[in-house]
């Protein structure tokens, strides 16, 4: 258990300070450091400091986040398939993002985009539990994912092809794939309010994720305040996702991924996968952020690939593993 | 010591009266059987009792706030749901969800460890609770209504779909549970075992409560034709009492 | 902008009128907005009966004055066919379809290649004056051009280091026609030093490195995009900073005619503002 907690954490240490010593200028690690800590501000400062500083950092927030939002999801509807890209809330705050760059909401108020993409990820989510209802079928579950991915990728399509501006059309896979390239302190600093308010009422699940264990009426009985512990995961899973998608777009697959490869360490119990996820999906973001670096460094190859050539083929052994419980 | 009391309960679902007026009082080491044909409201009467449920009339338990209330009552629904592959100790534990501080303490552990021993679990405690029989999860899950430690426990339906050994095994704990002085309220559909085991039965049918008292009292032959519609032959024997259903009335 | 020595005596020459030979394309219409500017440049009165709405764009297109005048098509077969052209030209990067179905309707389509140096300016003169029976105009465009260009492109001795950045982080080397216009101007450009040929992505990480004199960017569309945003970036920021910037005006920068020589004129006072700063 904390044998676990102590390799996560080195691990994710590991990736952070290699996301910092990788990137298209080669700077040597000691320089590096010494433009990250040291004063100055010479090229190689800011370098550090407003490129590959705010990258490394959002890669861990996010895939936090994601990691996170997934273990809670999943918890809740006791489904190891839901999760925030493939049940299509990644998507609708994305929808929401867009909606607050093109009305120029972004521009006029700071707060626009993280406030808007945080209320399409709200959206997202209370369609998606009205849909699937209190125990998340995975049928219903994945049904309700298609249904409102296409909807709202479709309408982020629309957005994007009604603007006057002529790149915008391009921005779609940005959007639907998800990219750290070339955010800024700027993004961070928008994001970052929103995601530690979610982390920290996705973090007070713990024990009534534990007792949903039992089911609905069991956990009740227990003592949970069903409604309110329902209440906190939304706005929650809104205010992680919401922010994360903001600056980032929407990444896929990562609460999926995480939580299942981390469930049998942690005994299966949700709110031991809590933190777990947090931290292998920052993890996983950063090892992600990184290949889309060195495997293809000359493209820019979005993040949501990697994640979805890691994430697809599991999602498809999850299926067939859950295919026995589906009408 | 009253437990339970119920004051002209009544439940209402989609516009259909389910039973109404129903009052009763379950004090300290009894071992109730609710009794009812299919669709008389059994399950429905013991959540809205737990206040799971809206109802008109007045439950004890269900004016109780929810923390208080997970400390006088443990509750086993039907459905044995094991949502995820922990362990037995695991599953065990989280009947101390209601009383927990931020740590398990030395009190949890031992009211673990009891109800862990008193389901004869011992030697499964690091077993995947998932992988089990089903007659090892309704004894696990048992377990788990132990370890909240409550005065009164209440299950619907826990012997459905066992095996005659564990049935047994599981009423005669449940008996055990009485004469420790605590109280148990158990719905179940075998009149056999529950005229055998239980100490007061509750009839429920027809919208209300039909009977309520002793097994001879309460299962009477016009009773028993009037609630189930079948005939039964009926012994007191130096095994028990014998209740075994025979035919279906016309 | 600032009042120019160049865009008067285009202006004057444009749609002056010349008389038109029997053989020559009566009705020509152009789908591409580079060869919708050409055209304008050399056609006689009436000769050109179709342009494209960017042409008509003050944003995109040098000529927008001239062809608010001239109706618009959207580059379509259908409509284009309708029009009942005797010449369609068309850009090298015209949709396939469209061109290849007008073909198949019998109609002579000339495509033009994009304008990748400034000497590619008087050779599609040629070819468009030639095409549209309007040999001599273009002959007078091309001596004008290489005059002008001649003269802007003689008092350079300090290059400063400059740096093309535009959406997305893209960026140009000499191989392309913004890469050509600042060196026309007298700037070393820095993306070349990088290896960089025609147009590609500069990691914003090399941008801060190469650390140039000036940042050149592109002036944002209307409605906001997330390509453009990257020009606001902490980085791009600090590099302009303290500095003399310059603002790509697309219009004169996007196609191979002779407005390009705009784009050399306003780099060149450009450059003599960072010499003076230093």
């Amino acid at each position: 258990m904390t044998r676990l907690m102590a390799s996560l954490s080195l691990a994710v240490a590991a990736l952070f300070v290699l996301s910092l010593l990788v990137g298209p200028a080669s700077i040597a690690p000691l320089d590096s450091l010494a433009g990250l800590f040291g004063g100055g501000d010479g090229p190689v400062a800011m370098v550090m400091r407003e490129i590959r500083l705010p990258r490394a950092i959002l890669a861990a927030m996010i895939g936090a986040s994601l990691g996170l939002a997934g273990a809670a999801m999943q918890g809740y509807l006791r489904n190891p398939l839901a999760e925030p890209g493939l049940i299509g809330v990644s998507g609708s705050a994305a929808l929401g993002a867009v909606i607050a760059i093109q009305t120029g909401l972004s521009a006029s108020f700071a707060l626009g985009l993280p406030l808007m993409a945080l209320a399409g990820a709200l959206g997202g989510v209370l369609l998606v539990l009205a849909l699937a209802g209190p125990r998340g079928g995975s049928l219903v579950l994945i049904l309700a994912g298609i249904a409102i991915s296409a909807m709202a990728g479709a309408l982020t399509q629309l957005v994007l092809n009604l603007s006057q501006n002529p790149f915008a059309v391009n921005e779609i896979v940005f959007w639907m794939m998800g990219s750290l390239a070339d955010r800024s302190m700027t993004h961070l600093w928008l994001a970052l309010p929103f995601t530690l308010l979610g982390w920290v009422l996705l973090a007070s699940l713990g024990r009534g994720l534990d007792a949903l264990t039992l089911g609905e009426d069991a956990a009740e009985a227990m003592g949970i305040h069903l409604s309110r512990l329902r209440l906190v995961l939304i706005l929650g899973t809104a205010c992680v996702v919401g922010a994360g998608t903001a600056v980032a777009g929407a990444i896929g697959f990562v609460g999926l991924v995480v939580p299942h490869l981390l469930r049998p360490w942690v005994g299966a119990q949700p709110s031991r996968l809590l933190w777990a996820s947090a931290l292998g999906g920052a993890a996983m973001l950063l090892a992600a952020d990184l290949a889309v670096r060195l495997v293809l460094p000359e493209r820019d190859l979005k993040l949501g690939v990697l994640t979805a050539l890691v994430g697809a083929p599991l999602f498809l052994h999850l299926i067939y593993k859950t295919r026995r419980e589906m009408p | 010591m009253t437990l339970l009391s119920l004051r002209d309960l009544s439940v209402t679902l989609r516009g259909r009266p389910v039973f109404s007026g129903v009052t009763l009082n379950i004090g300290a080491g009894e071992m109730v059987g609710l009794i009812g044909p299919n669709g008389a409201g059994k399950t429905t009467l013991m959540r809205a009792a737990l206040g799971l449920l809206d109802h008109d009339g007045q439950s004890s338990l269900a004016a109780l706030d929810p923390r208080a209330r997970a400390q006088a009552v443990a509750w086993m629904p039907q459905a044995r749901e094991i949502a995820w592959p922990v362990t037995v100790e695991a599953l065990v534990t989280l009947g101390r969800t209601p009383h927990r501080a931020r740590r398990l303490t030395e009190a949890d552990h031992h009211a673990v460890d009891r109800a862990i021993d008193w389901m004869g679990l011992s030697h499964m405690r690091q077993r995947t609770a998932t992988r089990l029989s089903g007659g090892e999860q309704a004894r696990v899950l048992i377990a788990r209504a132990l370890a909240q430690d409550t005065p009164l426990v209440m299950a619907d339906e826990p012997i459905a779909g066992l095996d005659p050994a564990h049935q047994i095994a599981t009423m005669e704990t449940f008996a055990g549970l009485a004469r420790s002085g605590r109280s148990v309220l158990v719905s179940l559909h075998d009149l056999g075992l529950a005229a055998r085991h239980c100490s007061r039965l509750i009839l429920l049918g027809q919208g209300q409560v039909m009977a309520d008292g002793t097994p001879a009292k309460v299962l009477t032959p016009e009773m028993v034709a009037q609630a189930f519609g079948i005939t039964a032959y009926q012994a007191e024997t130096d095994q028990g009492r014998i209740f075994q259903p025979l035919e279906v009335l016309e | 902008m600032r009042p120019s020595r160049i865009i008067p005596w285009l202006a004057a020459l444009a749609l002056a009128g010349a008389a038109a030979h029997a053989d020559i394309p009566k009705r020509v219409v152009s789908v591409n907005l580079c060869t919708d500017q050409l055209a304008m440049l050399v056609a006689g009165p009436g000769q050109l009966v179709s342009v494209t709405p960017l042409a008509a764009n003050p944003r995109t297109s040098a000529m927008a004055e001239e062809a608010a005048a001239i109706p618009v098509n959207h580059a379509r077969a259908e409509e284009v066919y309708l029009l009942k052209p005797d010449l369609v030209i068309a850009g090298r990067f015209t949709d396939r379809a469209t061109v290849d179905m007008l073909r198949r309707l019998g109609i002579r389509v000339e495509e033009f290649a994009p304008a990748y140096a400034l000497s590619d300016v008087p050779d599609r003169l040629t070819r468009i004056g030639a095409l549209l029976g309007q040999e001599a105009r273009a002959a007078e465009l091309v001596d004008r051009f290489n005059a002008q260009l001649a003269e802007l492109s003689s008092s350079t001795q300090d290059r400063p280091q400059a740096a093309l950045y535009y959406a997305n982080g893209y960026t140009s080397g000499d191989a392309s026609l913004a890469g050509q216009i600042l060196r026309a101007a007298g700037f070393d450009n820095v993306a070349t030093g990088m290896g960089y040929g025609a147009i590609g992505a500069l990691p914003l990480e090399l941008l801060a490195m190469a650390d140039p004199d000036v940042v050149v960017t592109g002036n944002p569309y209307p409605g906001a995009s997330r390509s453009e945003a990257i020009m606001d970036h902490p980085v791009v920021t600090a590099l302009k900073r303290g500095r003399v910037t310059g603002t790509v005006t697309d219009r004169n920068w996007v196609c191979g005619t002779p407005y390009v020589l705009q784009a050399v004129e306003d780099l060149v006072a450009l450059r003599r503002a960072v010499e003076a700063g230093q």
